[in-house]
């Protein structure tokens, strides 16, 4: 939190403290309010958000500990200092007991001024980065932690939660970046089921076998490198939630053996000849056409309507453009935090710019841009040039004639980027081959993306 | 031109030289503004609180404020009063923030826990001080850059933890802001030739 973002609000019936106090406080960069009295310290609390309240304890009709006693029964998170004139061990013990943070004797110490709300700051700014981690943690995958405000959005949403209670198949659509996995996660949250475990899948992430074992487990000596008996995917997610994403990239094999499954409830591992049954729902989703992948025999019919049970289609960013700037608030604090940055958030011409923006990435784009300008701005507020973007909406502006070597390496990092660091999907987009791929990452050091990369593979059988 | 700065020696007894030539040095050299000595003998008396024995600080700016034509610029005011503001016990100075008075006194700048400071220490923190006041007339705030001379400065700590130079986002803070106050002075007085 920026000390501009510290409100401090001063209760003192005398105009001079108030002054004073607040003068000197004010050149710390906090942002100060003043109260002469009791009645309009609480209102004011009413109607501002205050980080912290510096009251005096004798004021003429509501007193200091009243004053503490009420803030402190609605707002325990605002932190008060009592300060006095005439110091009493009766009245000191009184603030403690009310929840007082400091009791300080007037004329005060700067340091110890300094360091008092210093130390506030802190622990009000611990105790926020706290929440937003633990927050992040546990991913905000909630129905009420997805932001936004767009009647569209709304609507999915109203449908995601209605079908999440169901025991059905739901096949979430929508475009890179759009945030499948997330109205997954909150599928599985609202759902059940959702004390047990979700298990995602990226399917276009693994080749054919490596899929095949990962989903459907593998017995010993399956193939080679199959030291013992492995669960399976499905196993793993037994009472809970599978979650199959690019369930459009998976090949016609193993299309067969996931109808199966859906139809049976049960899984035969790799090399195994017994099948074990399993209670899993199942959520898939995908950014390809799956309607037109039928027609075209790419992909099975029978499959599609058993996933096709309710079909939940997520709009893109540019369709939802009202949600940019609650959304750019939510990734900035939450980057905010991580980072450890002080941001107070975007100027007024990078938010046009925002608005203006097609996204093509959707909104894990608008998040990437964003931690891109908290990155390079310089100053709290995020101006225009930080972001990188331009109106075209392809990407970031080049600042000077580049190399053929470093438009190769900046287009594979933004195809890594859109394919999620997906290898597979990126050497599909790049038209090359997986191997090519990976030696290229290898030498423009792209490590970023390699920690998305697929698990090493296991010797084929 | 406006964008000057006055320095005033407003102590109990005569203004020691040598701080005063390392003050008018250091001030030039971090804002790149003329500083003029002004040599008047008129005191802040009604700065004066018996009660607590100290000078008012705040009262010190509103008598340079006063005592100083809007012409001169900024002034800085310089004291061995010992300084405090209401609500402290004391200040090593003040400034408007956003204004154009400034005070700082060598009354507590010279010694740590009654020890005294070593020869060309006291000169060191006046300089930091008087940086640190005259950049919130500027509408500078606390600055946590390392070094910078606009750290708080709550104790003798505090002050020799920094140094009397501003850190680069302080800077280009001043140079706008001096630029803004000249494109005011032209608009309000455009040149003759431009008439």
């Amino acid at each position: 939190m920026s000390r501009k973002n510290t409100r401090i609000l001063i209760v003192d019936d005398e105009e001079i403290v108030r002054e004073s106090l607040g003068g000197w406080l004010e050149k710390d960069g906090y942002t100060l309010g003043a109260a002469p009295d009791g009645e309009s310290a609480l209102k004011a609390v009413e109607e501002g958000d205050w980080s912290i309240l510096c009251v005096d304890l004798k004021m003429p009709g509501i007193d200091g500990l009243e004053v503490l006693k009420r803030v402190k029964e609605k707002h325990t998170e605002i932190a008060i200092v009592i300060m006095t004139a005439f110091a009493t061990v009766d009245t000191a013990v009184r603030a403690m007991k009310l929840g007082a943070y400091d009791y300080i004797v007037k004329p005060f110490d700067p340091e110890e001024l300094s360091l008092m709300i210093q130390k506030i700051v802190s622990q009000q700014t611990l105790v926020r980065e706290n929440l937003i981690l633990r927050k992040a943690l546990k991913r905000e995958h909630r129905f009420h932690d997805i932001v936004s405000k767009s009647p569209l959005m709304r609507d999915v949403l109203e449908l995601a939660k209605t079908a999440a209670r169901s025991p059905s198949t739901i096949l979430i659509l929508g475009d890179s970046g759009t945030g499948k996995e997330i109205v997954a996660r909150a599928i599985h949250a609202e759902s059940p089921r959702h004390e047990k475990p979700f298990v995602p899948v990226s399917c276009a992430a693994l080749t054919e076998t490596l899929l095949e074992s990962e989903l459907f487990g593998y017995e010993k000596g399956a193939f080679t490198g199959a030291s013992g008996r492995r669960e399976g995917k499905f196993e793993a997610a037994n009472g809970g939630t599978l979650f199959l994403d690019e369930i459009g990239d998976i090949s016609p094999k193993l299309q067969i053996d996931l109808l199966r499954v859906l139809e049976e409830r049960r899984v035969t591992r790799v090399g195994g000849t017994e099948s074990v049954p399993v209670d899993v729902r199942i959520i898939a989703a995908t950014n390809r056409n799956l309607e037109k992948a039928v027609e075209e025999g790419r992909f099975r019919q029978d499959l599609y309507y058993r996933l096709n049970v309710i079909a939940v289609r997520l709009p893109r960013l540019s369709e939802r453009r009202e949600d940019i700037p609650i959304l750019v608030d939510h990734f900035l604090e939450r980057l905010a935090a991580e980072m450890g940055r002080d941001v107070e958030g975007v100027s007024s011409e990078a938010m046009a710019l925002l608005m203006a923006h097609d996204w093509p990435g959707n909104v894990r784009e608008l998040r990437n841009v964003l931690e891109r300008g908290l990155v390079i701005a310089k100053a709290p507020v995020i101006e225009a040039s930080d972001l990188g973007l331009t109106l075209s909406g392809h990407g970031p502006v080049p600042e000077r004639p580049a190399s053929l070597q470093e438009i190769e390496k900046q287009h594979i990092a933004f195809v890594l980027q859109h394919a999620h660091g997906n290898v597979t999907q990126a050497a599909r987009i790049l038209d090359i081959d997986r191997v090519t791929l990976y030696n290229k990452i290898k030498k423009y050091h792209l490590r970023d993306v390699e920690e998305h990369e697929d698990a090493p593979e296991p010797a084929k059988p | 031109m406006k964008s000057g700065v006055s320095l005033w020696w407003i102590g109990g007894g005569p203004g020691d030289p040598v701080l005063l030539e390392g003050v008018t040095r250091v001030v030039t050299a971090e804002f790149g503004l003329p500083v003029r000595a002004h040599g008047s003998p008129e005191r802040p008396v009604e700065a004066w609180d018996p009660r607590r024995g100290q000078h008012a600080s705040g009262k010190i700016l509103s008598w340079l404020d006063g005592k100083t034509p809007a012409a001169a610029g900024r002034v800085l005011g310089v004291t061995d009063a010992d300084l405090f503001i209401p609500i402290l016990t004391f200040v090593f100075g003040e400034a408007q923030l956003h204004g154009r008075a400034a005070v700082v006194s060598t009354a507590r700048l010279s010694g740590l826990d009654g020890v005294p400071a070593p020869p060309g220490v006291l000169l060191a923190r006046l300089e930091k001080e008087c940086v640190h006041e005259l950049g919130h007339t500027f509408g500078l705030v606390h600055c946590r850059a390392a070094g910078c001379a606009m750290a708080r400065s709550a104790s003798l700590r505090d002050v020799d933890a920094k140094t009397p130079h501003l850190c680069g986002e302080c800077r280009e803070r001043i140079h706008n802001h001096l630029r803004e106050e000249r494109s005011h002075e032209s608009q309000e007085h455009p040149h003759p030739d431009r008439r």
